[in-house]
């Protein structure tokens, strides 16, 4: 095949570029490596949370949509801690501040379930008991607010004030809310039932003993299998009681 | 020589008079209105350090506004030339391409050099002079980037969308390459897998090639307090560096390119 006339061709062969600009060319290219090279690299730098808007700003700013607002602000304050270059442990940011963020996103998307996620299996998971409580804390209030659809993490919160912080009378609150205010159908009996545990920790073997039977009574539980666990545990209080010789369920 | 310099200081005269009669001014002026109204509304809403919201919010904005107008105005007004064939009327006449491509990057730095310090007056309303002024000798820089940028996108592509596509990507890339190349080697990024490492290499390329346009013209500088002349002297060497090879990539397509 014969090749095209040099005037045909798209782009003239390299032969045609002036020497100058082949050497301009390659000395702006060293010249621009070099300089990269002298230059310092970027440092990461540790930013801290920053205050959190008013909810009125927010709700300006979200444009009338506060639901993707609240969606992307969660997406942001979860991955705060890892900065371009650098990771902030949970422990180092200023939870009074993490809150404060958690409150407005519960303020924008009520509905949304993320930031109570945040606060009771992320920000409440650090070693530190000051901070823990600071998050369960935020997790009861918004729980009061909607117990109905807000109770998984109040029952998260349950189990991290008793075995994490070893902290049975709060571990107690927490569960007596969920049986108190939770009542909705679709509450399950095992969030309602978690008092019963956590009495049963404490020494209340009384208080368990009638709990369950109240619950036993009331014909609100329907599962057998349920209905046996629960009978059969009321059975071994009362054993474990007979056997210590004391009636009120305290040991002596 | 001299006869040579008369025409590329002519081609610069008519480029930047396309500008004015391509009503260039007008949508700067629109601009600038809209950054005006952008600093007053946001001093409505500052109850403290509104000065500094309104330096911040309308500054971002302007220098925003003011790249993409440059470079819609280099690459539509490039493109233009070759579809009604003026550059190739343009090379008829004894007139090196080198001779009309420093022209037309003349005749463009001019209308850089006119937003530059259009939007340095705005700022400083906003900033001390001395802040505003910093400010609007960076931006004149990066707006010459850009402006050479657009100039070698628009020659090597010929075709609108395509050459502010990658120019936009240029000027993304290069204002967000440290951020990310910080990111490929940040904790969340540890498997050592090979596609991993081929990014990192090509992030690290990536970054050997672009300017850090992400130093220049910060909104800091007006806020809070002016960069120091080392830093703005940087600048100015990185712009001359990069100007040299956007010029090399641009003269290298323009000789090679068949009219």
């Amino acid at each position: 095949m014969q090749a095209l006339p040099d005037h045909c061709r798209r782009e003239r062969p390299l032969a045609d570029v002036p020497r100058p600009v082949l050497a301009l060319l390659i000395a702006a290219l060293l010249a621009q490596l070099a300089w990269h090279q002298s230059q310092p690299g970027a440092a990461a730098r540790r930013q801290p949370l920053p205050e959190a808007p008013s909810a009125s700003t927010l709700n300006t700013f979200s444009l009338g949509e506060p639901v993707t607002l609240a969606k992307a602000l969660n997406l942001w304050l979860q991955s705060f801690d890892n900065q371009p270059g650098i990771s902030i442990p949970f422990r180092s940011l200023d939870y009074g501040r993490v809150r404060q963020w958690l409150e407005r996103i519960v303020a924008l998307d009520p509905g949304g379930q993320y930031p109570l996620l945040a606060a009771a299996r992320l920000y409440g998971a650090v070693p530190d008991p000051v901070r823990k409580r600071q998050m369960l804390d935020f997790v009861y209030e918004k729980f009061l607010e909607a117990p109905n659809r807000r109770w998984p993490w109040l029952a998260h919160a349950v189990l991290i004030a008793k075995y994490r912080l070893e902290d049975l009378p709060l571990a107690l609150k927490y569960a007596r809310a969920i049986a108190d205010k939770a009542t909705g159908e679709q509450v399950p009996h095992w969030a309602q039932q978690l008092v019963i545990f956590v009495l049963e920790d404490m020494g209340e073997r009384a208080a368990a003993r009638a709990l369950i039977g109240s619950l036993l009574d009331s014909g609100g539980i329907t599962d057998a299998n349920e209905l046996r666990f629960l009978s059969e545990r009321l059975d071994s209080l009362r054993d474990e009681d007979a056997d210590a010789g004391s009636p009120n369920g305290f040991k002596e | 020589m001299k006869k040579q310099f008369g025409a590329i200081t002519t081609v610069a005269r008519y480029t930047a008079l396309e500008a004015v009669r391509t009503r260039y001014g007008w949508l700067l002026l629109a601009a600038a209105l809209g950054g005006l109204g952008l600093a007053a509304f946001s001093d409505q809403l500052a109850i403290t350090e509104s000065r500094q919201i309104q330096a911040a919010l309308s500054s971002s904005a302007l220098r925003l506004a003011a790249v993409f107008l440059l470079a819609l105005f280099v690459i539509t007004s490039t493109v233009r030339e070759f579809s009604d064939k003026t550059t190739e009327l343009m090379f008829s006449l004894p007139l090196p391409k080198g001779g009309y491509y420093l022209g037309k990057l003349a005749g463009y730095a001019l209308v850089a050099l006119a937003t530059a310090m259009t939007l340095t007056l705005l700022m400083a309303l906003f900033a001390a002079p001395a802040q505003a002024l910093s400010w609007g000798l960076s931006l004149l820089c990066e707006l010459l980037i850009v402006c050479a940028a657009a100039l070698a996108c628009a020659y090597s592509f010929a075709q609108v969308p395509a050459a502010l596509a990658v120019l936009a990507a240029f000027y993304l890339l290069s204002r967000s390459i440290s951020a990310i190349q910080l990111m490929a080697q940040g904790p969340l990024v540890r498997d050592g897998s090979l596609s991993q490492q081929v990014i990192n290499r090509l992030v690290d390329l990536l970054a050997w090639l672009l300017p850090q346009l992400e130093r220049f013209t910060r909104s800091d500088w007006l806020v809070y307090t002016q960069p120091a002349w080392d830093e703005l002297t940087a600048l100015l060497a990185q712009t001359l560096i990069y100007l040299l090879l956007l010029s090399g990539v641009a003269l290298f397509d323009l000789y090679r390119k068949n009219f």
